[in-house]
């Protein structure tokens, strides 16, 4: 039973799932800040190169080495959002150039690439990468056991990070004052939040979250280092996509990450079972054409006019303009 | 104490110093970066600069790599120019190409003008196309263009290697054994090869017709934009959406319009790819170059201006150029996307500085009369 079909793709749903949903969740904190950041890719890619140096690098057990890519992944993605944050908060700049400008800068030819050839990180298997953590016993659990007992720490942090998230939007002083600050800054400027620095902390959380995110293909799902941009191939857009898609909620973050990699899990799956026998581009195309589709769907028309998104998102705050 | 204030005006002057003195800092910075990661900044910059401008054929080279990033710059600035983000240049040229290569293997050997302009044609109507879905789905359904346009990359980067690699398509080689089992595309026929220009003594300087075509479109988008009706109403548009729409200028016509246009820009590129460069639909050697990319950072530095478009697309050409030549130990890939970025962020942050005026202040002086500007918003 735990062989068939449906359970293996959802198991691996949550696995293709968790790092767009740590990818989301971060992006999640940046525009409710109201910061769009579209460098999320590029962060994605800084995380998996460099949180894969750091388990190569540093000795010690197992589980030393993979805490300590997982740091430095976060503070990598961290540093390069840091750029984006000095950029649009400070300077002012167009978020949305100063995003792809992110994204050029670190992704695909560009940085990730340059430090996967200086650090020669190419073609070698992870010394250590995540394992399933819980006993046997419940993994061996039909149809639960594979889907939601055979997963990774990552996995079960990341459930912990939604909730956390959730929480800290909508029940946490700080975290309404966030809000406020993405809603309408002026305000929130008028009640004496420290606008640019709510918005500098979010964006530069938000791309520690990128840099797990990335980490989770070099650490876990594929554990090793690709250059060219291949290890994301385009998942911190379609986690941008997700927010979009979830409402700027984080619960509905989950079902979004969930359903996306089931998307991408499905090709993969179908493919190594031989179950039909079409181009496998066919199936490739699949989550993103689905992320226009859910797009179009769910961000046109009446949704979009009764859950929108923050009302200060991708604006400058000038205190003097306002 | 420091203040930050709008200018009234912008200097002319500030407008070419700026992005020039912001260039110059990101050169700095990327000096840094070499130095950080143990190369020698000095000896880098130098043989960046001969083998991208000076070496013989170095010129000719830049050529090359700028032509395409000519096209999608401009293809970028004319979308950007009206606040569209149509970051699908990427997957536009890649359809570009395979619609040209599609009719010049169709029509078979004919007159090389021909060729040149039914190539253009297709590679123009395959871009614009692409380029339309996420345009009408932004013009009709206000969906996230950027979003939509980005993820086509990916698909049309799936539909070319599908028509090589994974088909008996059309557009691929099956004449011989070692074609079945390598895949590749068929070559085109030596007529539809784009002829090019060469000026100078000896090997001289090879210029592509791609580049003239290019610079061709470029005048064209810059009268476009700066003379007509059609230029005014879009930057109308782009300034202030809810003016131009009480104002009855036709928004959801021009948003179609202009991503038409980006696309197909953008679509010749992918043409302009077959007939003077690679004579076959390579996916892999365009999905490795990032041209649609590189072609936002172009329009970006550009500032979204048509005629400087050229100027950035020969620049950063001659900087991938050299990134060819160098690659290496020396000269890490990756380093060329670093410097590009390096060099935009520092443009982006620049261009505070030609809008606002920054004032350094002792605390407890007199505060400054506000602006005119500030009292007015």
């Amino acid at each position: 039973m735990n062989n068939s079909i449906a359970v293996v793709v959802l198991a691996q749903a949550v696995v293709y799932g968790t790092p767009l949903l740590y990818a989301a969740l971060g992006e999640l904190l940046a525009e409710r800040s109201g910061v769009l950041n579209l460098g999320v890719e590029g962060m994605m890619l800084i995380g998996a190169v460099m949180g894969f140096w750091a388990v190569q690098r540093v000795g010690g057990p197992s589980g030393v080495g993979l805490a300590a890519g997982i740091g430095v992944a976060a503070v990598a993605g961290a540093v390069v959002a840091t750029i984006h944050a000095v950029l649009v908060v400070t300077f002012r700049a167009n978020q949305i150039v100063s995003g792809l400008a992110i994204t050029i800068f670190a992704g695909a030819a560009g940085l990730s690439d340059y430090l996967g050839n200086d650090l020669n990180l190419a073609d070698q298997p992870a010394r250590h990468s995540f394992q399933p953590v819980l006993p046997d016993a419940l993994q061996n659990l039909p149809i639960v056991g594979p889907i939601l007992f055979g997963q990774t720490v990552l996995v079960y942090a990341s459930w912990v990070l939604v909730v956390v998230v959730g929480l800290y939007l909508s029940r946490t002083r700080p975290g309404l004052n966030v809000r406020a600050v993405g809603e309408a800054p002026a305000s929130a400027d008028a009640m004496g939040l420290n606008v640019a620095a709510y918005r500098y902390w979010h964006t530069i959380i938000g791309g520690a979250f990128a840099g797990v995110a990335g980490a989770c293909y070099t650490l876990s799902i594929t554990p090793q280092w690709v250059g060219n941009g291949l290890v994301t191939e385009g998942a911190g857009f379609i986690a941008i996509a997700l927010v979009i898609f979830a409402f700027w909620r984080a619960d509905l973050c989950l079902a979004g990450a969930y359903l996306f990699g089931a998307f991408t899990a499905l090709p993969f799956t179908l493919q190594a079972r031989q179950v039909v026998n079409v181009a496998p581009e066919l199936f490739q195309a699949l989550p993103y054409v689905m992320t226009i589709v859910v797009l179009v769907l769910v961000a046109s028309g009446w949704s979009r006019r009764r859950l929108g998104a923050p009302a200060a998102l991708g604006l400058p705050y000038v205190r003097e303009e306002r | 104490m420091i203040r930050i204030e709008r200018r009234l005006r912008q200097p002319r002057w500030l407008t070419v110093a700026v992005p020039v003195g912001s260039v110059v800092v990101a050169l700095l910075i990327s000096a840094v970066i070499l130095a950080a990661t143990g190369h020698d900044p000095v000896y880098t910059y130098h043989r960046l600069f001969t083998s991208a401008f000076v070496d013989s054929g170095a010129l000719s080279n830049t050529l090359v790599s700028a032509t395409p990033l000519l096209f999608t710059g401009l293809a970028a600035a004319a979308a950007f120019r009206m606040q569209l983000f149509n970051i699908g240049a990427e997957g536009q040229l890649y359809l570009g190409a395979a619609g040209a290569m599609g009719v010049a293997l169709l029509i078979g050997p004919a007159p090389t003008p021909v060729h040149v302009i039914v190539m253009v044609a297709a590679g123009a109507a395959a871009g614009a196309a692409w380029a339309a879905i996420p345009g009408l789905l932004r013009a009709f359904l206000r969906t996230n263009e950027i979003i939509t346009s980005l993820m086509l990359n990916y698909v049309a980067a799936l539909v070319i290697d599908y028509l090589i690699f994974d088909s008996l398509s059309y557009w691929r080689d099956t004449s011989t054994p070692d074609a079945r089992v390598f895949p590749q595309g068929k070559f085109l026929p030596d007529s539809a090869n784009w002829p090019t220009t060469t000026i100078g003594p000896g090997a001289g300087l090879v210029i592509p017709l791609g580049f003239l075509l290019a610079v061709a479109a470029a005048v064209v988008l810059w009268f476009l934009y700066q003379r007509t009706r059609f230029g005014f109403e879009v930057a109308v548009t782009a300034d202030s959406p809810r003016a131009a729409r009480y104002s009855g200028m036709r928004t959801r016509r021009k948003i179609v319009a202009v991503m038409l246009i980006s696309g197909a820009l953008a679509g010749i590129g992918g043409a302009s790819q077959d007939g003077d460069f690679r004579h076959q639909l390579d996916p892999k050697g365009l999905e490795q170059s990032y041209y649609g990319y590189t072609g936002i950072v172009v329009a970006a530095l550009a500032r979204y201006n048509p005629l400087a478009v050229v100027l950035v697309a020969f620049l950063l050409g001659g900087l991938q150029t050299a990134g060819y030549a160098l690659q290496g130990v020396d000269f890490p890939s990756g380093l060329v996307g670093v410097m590009e970025g390096v060099i935009l962020f520092c443009v982006l942050a620049g261009e505070l500085l030609v809008r606002y005026r920054v004032r350094l202040r002792r605390r407890g002086a007199e505060p400054a009369p506000p602006a005119r500007a500030e009292v007015a918003s």
